[in-house]
């Protein structure tokens, strides 16, 4: 029980917040969407493996 | 005594068999071998063009969603005191939440990736819903997934959560308060509900192919057969 109580109790931070203006984001939230900006880029530009060897 | 002979039907192309015209499982054999044919359901290739990255972020989606599911189910399997507590609890608990991660971080790629091609196209406008649709169940059911760690963080979401389902009037029946209530939706409800969505989803997709780049619309029968210029107009429908 004790295992519980020391887990529910453990300390939950908001994080870090960037402030542009009226812009607020959390750093978490923020690099997810640079991740999946980045992923979007690259899947235009990567070549595919195999695939000028398709037909 | 025998009756007298009934002139005879002009000749025409004589009738293909058929069985089991008149029952529902005849009828309903008939209309998956017409839409999903197993050619087209279990394709063994693609048009050159979904060699692509573009092509793989909806599998990637779907894979991660498979991740979510089967760590889902062993977390039920022990429950709370469990995954809150143990090793392994914790890791399979991280990977259930990783896995969400990753399949809204692949599923916001695909929907960017169909949006700049108008993936709509062709006939496959149902494609494009019912992938909305799965992304705001989703939604929903990640939603309630944060409601449910227990503690101060989910009770924190809750609390701010129930003044906006008050407001739009669906508080009474979908009560974020009431951790049993969510819990019962989380992990029967809304799975069976993105299930079934991205189930009909990728059935769709097979059913009418994976939409070609906006430079290859030539090659895209369904393309072809939908313009006002087709000779013939019954062509799309097939």
């Amino acid at each position: 029980m004790n295992e519980v109580m020391a887990a529910a109790a453990a300390p939950i931070t908001p994080g870090t917040y960037y402030n542009w203006g009226d812009v607020s984001i959390q750093s978490g939230n923020l690099v997810v969407i640079v991740v999946m900006l980045i992923l979007f880029g690259l899947a235009l530009v990567l070549p595919f493996p195999g695939g000028k060897s398709r037909k | 005594m025998t009756r007298p002979a009934e002139p005879e039907p002009p000749v025409t192309e004589p009738p293909e068999p058929e069985t089991g015209v008149h029952t529902w499982t005849g009828k309903s054999r008939r209309w998956f071998l017409k839409h999903l044919p197993p050619d087209k359901l279990l394709p063994e290739d693609q048009p050159s063009y979904v060699a692509s990255w573009a092509y793989v972020f909806g599998m990637g989606a779907v894979a991660g969603l498979v991740f979510i599911i089967v760590s889902g189910v062993v977390l039920s399997f022990n429950g709370p005191q469990w995954y809150h507590v143990s090793s392994l609890g914790h890791f399979t608990n991280s990977a259930h939440l990783w896995s969400v991660e990753l399949f809204f971080m692949f599923m916001v790629v695909h929907l960017w990736m169909k949006f700049w091609m108008a993936a709509w196209r062709g006939g496959r406008v149902l494609t494009w819903i019912t992938g909305m649709v799965a992304f705001l169940v989703s939604i929903v059911t990640a939603f309630t997934g944060y409601l449910l760690q227990t503690n101060f963080d989910s009770q924190w979401i809750a609390f701010e959560a129930k003044d906006a389902l008050n407001a739009v009037g669906v508080g009474a029946w979908f009560n974020v308060a009431n951790v049993g209530q969510i819990f019962m939706w989380h992990i029967m409800l809304l799975p069976l509900a993105v299930g079934a969505v991205v189930a009909l989803h990728v059935l769709l997709v097979r059913a009418h192919g994976v939409v070609p780049p906006l430079d290859a619309a030539d090659t895209d029968a369904q393309l072809q057969a939908s313009t006002p210029t087709s000779p013939d107009p019954e062509a799309k429908l097939s």
